[in-house]
């Protein structure tokens, strides 16, 4: 059956054009792997790795701080300074320098997770396994209702998010609903789903690339164009996965920071 | 246990969550978030802060000394020119002074010189009275013997012979009225 597609869970190893099997599209199979023992699964094993190489690096760095900082100290401060600055006083202001450790936290703890997806030898993104975004995202939902009822008050914080001031008094007839299910309903989802989605997506077309990579090496023109093509876009997909990674991180944790502002101050 | 939140056909559901990653990820993230959190971010926020105290301190300490600076400088033009305006005073007072001293000076010197003129004057009147006095005496006895050597008439009568003595005077006087200063 060649050139047909097969799912990649049904293909034998070893397969290549021409060799007589179809090409083994990679499925959402691929990110259910065999666990090692009991529940360890290579996710949760990756995500346990990540999680003590940032403890590691981090207590390295800053564990005697210098006023004139060592290269490891500058490249931890860097990345300090970058939640602090760059996300934490850019969204919340001064007053949420508290907030800081979080941001700092759900930052490294979800770009690691994702970085796993490119490192040689790993090569798996951690937050593609839908239940490891969630967690964060409830986390996080957690922390912006509570700080929400705690600074504007357990009804107010609601009512404040449904009648933004300065509208036309028919209009909250529909935005009120509207604001109240995105805040408290949409947005954990959102926030959990994009990470999800983006890494899941990342994920499979790599190895869509490398499989074809694989599948097309043999001895024919075709064969030989088609792999080193693939094998470039692998190499390319890489790269922009790389970028991918980091802005998703970002994206979560200044998220995060958005909602921690929104619920310390009425929004708008 | 698993929760299923899509369609359950199919062997590999991405949108399941199991139970066991799902906890072992919020584990894992707030073992992460309280080591982070607990030991190493404190310590370098402290450092930063310090940091940035060394930073502006030092930004703050210049500006400190030049309001300092500043201050001092306002205080010495001051005192200069409190000083100024003493000198100037002391000098006024003392050109006054000056002025009053060689009045006073002048009017005590003239005052003197007036005195001294008016002791000479009255000197010289005294002196010229009695060397007045003393010629007539003498020239009197002189002349009266004379007169009676030549007239052979004594004239030691006082009266005559004074009287003799003053027409002979007055004879002179008259005989020289413009140098007539013996």
């Amino acid at each position: 059956m060649q050139g047909a597609v097969v799912p990649m869970s049904e293909v034998e190893p070893g397969c290549h054009l021409g060799s007589g099997c179809g090409f083994p599209a990679p499925d959402a199979s691929i990110f259910d792997i065999e666990p090692y023992f009991g529940n360890f699964t290579k996710p949760v094993f990756l995500l346990l790795l990540g999680s003590l190489l940032i403890i590691i690096f981090f207590l390295a760095a800053f564990r005697r701080p210098q006023l004139i900082p060592s290269k490891l100290q500058s490249i931890g401060e860097m990345g300090y300074l970058f939640i602090r600055d760059g996300i934490s006083r850019e969204v919340i202001g001064k007053d949420g320098d508290r907030f800081v450790p979080l941001l700092f936290s759900i930052f490294f703890f979800v770009w690691i997770g994702n970085l796993w997806g490119i490192i040689p030898g790993a090569q798996f993104p951690v937050n593609s396994r839908f239940a490891f975004p969630v967690g964060l995202a409830i986390t996080v939902w957690c922390i912006y209702m509570f700080l929400g009822m705690r600074h504007q008050g357990p009804i107010k914080f609601f009512t404040n998010m449904m009648f933004p001031p300065g509208m036309p008094k028919a209009i909250y007839i529909i935005l009120a609903p509207i604001e109240l299910i995105s805040n408290v309903l949409v947005r954990p989802v959102t926030l959990s789903i994009r990470l999800f989605a983006n890494m899941f997506a990342g994920h499979l077309l790599l190895t869509v690339f490398t499989v074809a990579a694989f599948y097309l090496a043999s001895p024919s023109v075709i064969g030989i164009l088609g792999s080193a093509t693939s094998f470039l876009m692998t190499v390319i997909f890489t790269a922009f996965e790389a970028l991918i990674q980091a802005l998703q991180a970002y994206i979560f944790t200044l998220l995060t920071a958005v909602y921690i502002a929104g619920s310390l101050h009425a929004e708008h | 246990m698993t929760w299923m939140l899509a369609a359950e056909e199919g062997g590999s559901n991405v949108l399941r969550i199991p139970m066991f990653e799902f906890v072992i990820g919020l584990v894992a993230f707030f073992i992460v978030f309280g080591v982070l959190a607990k030991v190493a971010l404190p310590k370098i926020k402290e450092t930063l802060e310090e940091r940035a105290d060394a930073i502006e301190g030092g930004i703050k300490r210049a500006e400190e000394a030049q309001a300092e600076a500043q201050r001092t400088l306002e205080q010495y033009q001051e005192q200069m020119a409190a000083a100024r305006a003493e000198v100037a005073e002391i000098r006024q007072q003392a050109e006054a002074e000056r002025a009053t001293v060689m009045e006073e000076a002048r009017k005590a010197a003239e005052a003197q010189a007036q005195q001294i003129a008016a002791n000479a004057t009255a000197q010289i009147e005294a002196e010229k009275a009695k060397a007045l006095a003393d010629l007539r005496r003498s020239m009197g006895g002189v002349a009266t013997d004379l007169a009676g050597r030549i007239v052979g008439e004594s004239m030691t009568d006082d009266a005559r012979a004074a009287a003799v003595v003053d027409r002979f005077i007055a004879d002179l006087e008259q005989a020289s009225p413009n140098g007539g200063q013996n």
